[in-house]
């Protein structure tokens, strides 16, 4: 084991040093995970947490990075309708999440603001309650109950009473919750080094070479070795999965975000279009438009979602906005996850959601200890890319 | 410590916290507030920190007020008005009702 170059730009480089065929010096790892958002940032820290020498590289603040633009939800209560899989991964998340963020408290002093006092969806109409009633049947049908139950106005009115009459009901899950995103990305990044791991931003991976129980990436000047590797480059993913013999079809899905000043706080649960931090602004959502790499934001698209959410809370008529802002999802053909492990490139593993919050209890807990295991558990073959060459029944 | 310079416009009448205060017609709320020496403005919404007027131009959201019932306005970007009721505002402001105003050795 020969010492890291320690480069202060580029953060400390911690792998063991190998030489290349060609005599130059390699930093080699375990594990390398590509693509540094939420959920490259859960596996690697995950990962490394378990023993293992880990590399993370991310392009940085110069990707389309989902991370930065996340709404903060821990959301359960409609994940996976139609596909039990996923809603009990989600909740499995749910649970791990408590353990995530004492963690990460612990190791680095970032308390991620994590709240699970349950989640409300709003319904303004009796056909959004009837749907809402026949979605908490179906999924308790098809994967089990977890509490969450139809309440009426008065009922909601009890738990918020500053809902406007707009409110015919709402869906409320007690397992629901809500974390500030940005804590939560600043705390993966920073627990990294802190695991003994390093954190490589700066870095955009141009190929991968391949030879039994080794990768080599290429990143500029730089070679990287591993004997595993991670895609979890969101919308990047695309490109580095082929390289790899997987396949990750993702494709972006604009959201735009409106944030009020900070107020005294009026709700203490999280709901699906909005919620308030920890420090008081009110964030607000929800939107969705297939505009391609796009993340400006728009008028009407915010006043829309003023609206909309004004309806809900009318006391946000008298809030300030501060900041606005759109990102790009990260979705799958059906907006399920992939998780999948190459069978041409054995050693190589596919990971990618549009739920990067959500599933990080997971991704850090359960999926990390799994992929540096032998194999993927049978549960997650459901999330195999595979699905989507299934011809329809 | 904040002297007029010009002191050739005529005076009006608004009211701090209920009591009133002169100012010349066409200063801002928070000039008028300078000159007539109060320093506390506002308390910050997460720590609570004492705060004053600082860029007197708009863009440090440091001077804001209750004014005429409204919270959270940039005191130096409102032209005082004969009869304005103005308040010191203590943390977030509330959407939900009025907050009562901090004690004066708090905004001191």
């Amino acid at each position: 084991m020969v010492a890291g170059r320690f480069d202060p730009a580029r953060g400390r480089v911690r792998g063991c040093v190998k030489l290349t065929q060609f005599g130059t010096r390699m930093k080699a790892y375990d594990l390398i995970v590509i693509g540094g958002g939420l959920v490259g940032g859960a596996i690697a820290w995950g990962a490394a947490r378990g023993g293992a020498s880990v590399a993370l590289i991310d392009e940085g603040d110069v990707a389309f990075r989902a991370a930065r633009g996340n709404f903060g939800l821990v959301w359960v209560q409609s994940k996976g309708a139609g596909f039990p899989p996923y809603a009990h991964w989600t909740r499995r998340s749910a649970e791990l999440w408590p353990g995530l963020a004492s963690a990460l408290v612990e190791s680095t002093g970032v308390d991620v603001a994590l709240r699970q006092t349950g989640g409300l969806a709003f319904c303004l109409s009796d056909a959004e309650m009837e749907a809402a009633a026949d979605r908490i049947q179906r999924m308790h049908n098809e994967s089990g109950g977890i509490g969450t139950r139809l309440l009426d106005r008065d009922e909601v009115r009890a738990m918020v009473p500053e809902i406007g009459d707009a409110v015919r009901g709402a869906a409320f899950c007690p397992v629901d919750g809500h974390v500030n995103p940005l804590k939560l990305l600043r705390a993966l990044h920073d627990a990294l080094p802190r695991t003994g791991g390093d954190y490589l931003p700066g870095r955009t991976v141009d190929a991968i070479d391949y030879v039994p129980g080794s990768f080599t990436l290429h990143a500029g000047a730089e070679r990287f070795a591993c004997r595993k590797l991670v895609i979890s480059a969101g919308l990047g993913s695309a490109r580095l999965a082929p390289m790899v013999g997987l396949e990750m079809p993702v494709t972006p899905l604009r959201g735009q975000i409106v944030v009020t000043e900070r107020v005294r706080p009026f709700i203490d649960y999280a709901t699906i279009h909005v919620r308030q931090t920890e420090e008081g602004g009110v964030m607000m959502g929800t939107s969705q438009e297939a505009v391609g790499f796009d993340n400006a934001t728009s008028l009407p698209v915010m006043r829309d979602i003023a609206a909309s959410n004004i309806a809900t809370f009318p006391l946000l008529r008298d809030a300030n906005v501060v900041r606005v802002w759109g990102a790009l999802r990260v979705m799958t053909p059906d907006g399920f996850p992939i998780y999948d492990a190459s069978v041409t490139h054995p050693g190589a593993y596919a990971a990618t959601c549009h739920s990067g919050v959500t599933l990080a209890g997971a991704h850090a807990l359960a999926l990390a200890p799994a992929i540096m295991g032998n194999e993927l558990p049978a549960f997650l073959n459901a999330f195999s890319a595979g699905r989507f060459h299934v011809p329809p029944a | 410590m904040f002297r007029r310079l010009d002191d050739a416009r005529a005076e009006i009448t608004f009211f701090f916290e209920d009591r009133p205060v002169t100012a010349r017609e066409g200063e801002s709320v928070a000039a008028a507030l300078l000159a007539a020496g109060l320093r506390g403005f506002r308390a910050t919404a997460v720590s609570g920190a004492v705060r004053a007027p600082w860029c007197m131009m708009g863009v440090c959201f440091d001077c804001l007020m209750e004014i005429d019932g409204l919270a959270s306005r940039q005191a130096c970007m409102v032209v005082v008005q004969p009869g304005m009721s103005v308040r010191r505002q203590p943390g977030a402001k509330s959407l939900t009702r009025t907050v009562d105003s901090l004690d004066d050795e708090d905004l001191a």
